[in-house]
């Protein structure tokens, strides 16, 4: 059982009129076995709370807290959130020219795994893995992300997810830019890991489709920076009706 | 015509041309006063073939093929008594690669090398330079109509050879040239990859890397000659530079004649600044004396590391030292991954990843 907790954190960019604040306070908890879903308007901070989580260093921390079993996830770098269990499927995952798939999903399994996985088992695994999302195996030989479609991208992300493993999830907007047979084969993917893993999710998301597929046992909407109500998956359908306007303009 | 003007030949530094060089740390290869010694260097290294022939010849039978004003060719010209020359069989097709290479050399050494694809021929040429030297020297190659060639130099030097070459092609009707240069080892190193046609329909394509730590300047100063109508050219060369005192400089001269109609030609220049104090000089240049032609374009880029791959690598659990090992790797992947030679491949990654050890520590 693992938990993810986040207290009060604020967080701000560095902007030509000085520090900008962004978060503004955020408290959530997301345990192992849970589905949260975070929808909110653009531009509200759903992204900055998912970079923050992960260590992005263009976000600094001003205050609060974000715990991984009451660990201060704070402290460490990027890479050893992600061995501590720490995954996030980016909104715009980065092309990394001249690295291929293959490689780089081996090396990060092995730092995740803390060994490197036993090639044959791998190639099967990695193979497997790639089939279920259809994902052609020549994607393998590529460049990380260069020239992949936005769908090819976030297919990649899932792809990850399915090989490392992680305790907690941050899926940030997957779903934005999928056509719809790979919203749902995406969505297979992460119930597939819920399934077989006890991980805990973090769903952003503007639309209710994707959550038709992946139900989440709760729904917080996000705005200016913090979290403004909570809910079942009922609060998911009351948004798509009436939209944010009630807690923007509040 | 400024890439055409003379040369002195003793340069003093002021010159276009050798601003960028210290001249101090050419071992005075450049002074007149520096007794020079003929050794022809180039020792080949694989199983004889019928293919191609390589023989030391007089440099009386066996004159340059092309004209250069360079002070320190002129030298080598004047000083060389003997000339390795390798030919490569009219269509005869050498199907492993043809290794030459040489190791530990000694002081104010000249050096001149012919290369001769007969027509329609098609071979795979390195050359490996690895230990110490001073070293002067000109590599001609002439490819003859229809034939293939490409020339892979390969400079592994130690950390305190000096080495000032000129590779000049010269690509006949219809041939196609590909040069790989390499920089990694070597206290200076100065190179003049050059390329002039002898017939139309004719194409080139000049790729690079280099990678100077500390103390080191790699200079590479790239020439095509669209001296004939209807010739490709492409040119990409990549840095990377880490460490005080590192420096490189690349020079890409286009010259694109007024009888040159039909020429495309394109080069590119990328430098990565892995470090505070590395300097990265990267002039491209572009000399058009007529419009019809099917493309010309360049550029140049010098930049830092991005922080964004790092990022993406990292939140994935690679530690900072791997994952900027995998993005070097990536940057010169695009040229090792054309080396038609796995060996060589994983010689130069490791040297490379070698150098970043080094610098981590
Ligand atoms: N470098 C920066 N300078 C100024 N503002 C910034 C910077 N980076 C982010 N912001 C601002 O922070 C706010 C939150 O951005 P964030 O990406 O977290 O929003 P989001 O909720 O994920 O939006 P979307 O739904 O569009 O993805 C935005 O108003 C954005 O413009
Ligand atoms: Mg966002």
């Amino acid at each position: 059982m693992t938990t993810l907790e986040i207290k009060g954190l604020r967080v701000g960019v560095e902007t030509d009129s000085g520090m900008t604040e962004i978060l503004k306070g955020v408290d959530l908890t997301v345990n192992s076995n849970e589905t949260h879903a975070i929808m909110g308007p653009n531009g509200s901070g759903k992204s900055t709370l998912a970079y923050s989580i992960a260590g992005h260093p263009k976000y600094t921390i001003l205050g609060g807290s974000v715990t991984l079993d009451g660990v201060d996830i704070l402290e460490m770098s990027v890479d050893e959130r992600a061995r501590a269990g720490l995954f996030l499927a980016m909104q715009y995952p980065v092309e990394v020219p001249g690295v291929s798939v293959a490689n780089f999903l081996r090396t990060a399994a092995t730092a995740i795994r803390g060994e490197a996985p036993k090639l044959r088992e791998w190639v099967g695994e990695m193979k497997a893995a790639m089939t279920s999302l259809n994902i052609d195996p020549a994607f393998g030989e590529r460049s990380v992300n260069e020239g992949f479609s936005g769908g090819e991208k976030k297919r990649h992300e899932i792809l990850q997810l399915e090989l490392l493993k992680p305790k907690i999830a941050i899926l940030d907007e997957t779903d934005s830019g999928l056509d719809i047979d790979a919203l749902r084969i995406v969505s297979e993917g992460v119930n597939r890991v819920k399934e077989t893993s006890d991980v805990g999710i973090l769903l952003i998301t503007h639309y209710t489709r994707i959550l038709r597929y992946i139900k989440p046992d709760f729904v917080h909407v996000f705005a200016k920076g913090r979290i403004v109500e909570e809910g079942g998956p009922e609060l998911a359908e009351r948004l798509e009706e009436k939209g944010y306007a009630d807690y923007v303009n509040a | 015509m400024t890439l055409l003007q003379t040369n002195y030949l003793e340069p003093t530094g002021r010159e276009e041309r050798w601003r960028f060089t210290p001249l101090k740390r050419l071992g005075g290869l450049h002074l007149k006063e520096t007794k020079v010694t003929s050794n022809p260097s180039v020792i080949f290294r694989g199983t004889k073939q019928a293919s191609f022939s390589i023989t030391t010849v007089p440099s009386a039978e066996l004159p340059p093929q092309s004209e250069s004003d360079d002070a320190i060719v002129t030298r080598v010209r004047e000083n060389v008594t003997d000339v390795t020359y390798l030919e490569i069989g009219k269509d005869q097709e050498v199907d492993s690669p043809i290794l030459l290479g040489r190791s530990n050399l000694g002081s104010a050494e000249v050096a001149r090398t012919v290369i001769r694809a007969k027509s329609h021929s098609k071979a795979v040429v390195i050359l490996e330079s690895t230990g110490s030297a001073i070293l002067g020297e000109e590599i001609e190659i002439i490819l003859e109509p229809g034939s293939n060639l490409t020339f892979i130099a390969l400079q592994e030097w130690s950390n305190d050879a000096i080495h000032l070459g000129r590779h000049h092609a010269i690509v006949g009707r219809d041939a196609s040239f590909t040069s790989i240069t390499v920089s990694i080892g070597g206290s200076l190193v100065r190179l003049l990859p050059s390329v002039a046609y002898d017939g139309p329909g004719g194409s080139a394509e000049m790729q690079g890397i280099y990678f100077a730590t500390s103390g080191q300047h790699l200079e590479h100063r790239v020439f095509v000659d669209h001296n004939v109508e209807n010739a490709k050219s492409r040119v990409n060369y990549k840095g990377a530079l880490a460490g005080s005192e590192a420096r490189t400089v690349w020079f890409g001269d286009v010259y694109i004649r007024k009888n040159a109609e039909g020429t495309d030609t394109y080069e590119m220049n990328r430098n990565l600044l892995l470090t505070d104090g590395a300097r990265a000089d990267s002039v491209p240049n572009l000399e058009i004396e007529t419009g019809e032609i099917v493309g010309a374009g360049h550029a140049s880029t010098t930049g830092r590391f991005d922080d964004e791959h790092l990022f993406y690598l990292m939140s994935r659990g690679i530690d900072e030292a791997d994952a900027r090992r995998l993005v070097i790797r990536g940057f010169f992947a695009e040229v090792i991954h054309q080396i038609p030679a796995e060996s060589i491949r994983e010689r130069l990654t490791e040297r490379i990843d070698g150098e970043l050890a080094r610098l981590g520590r």
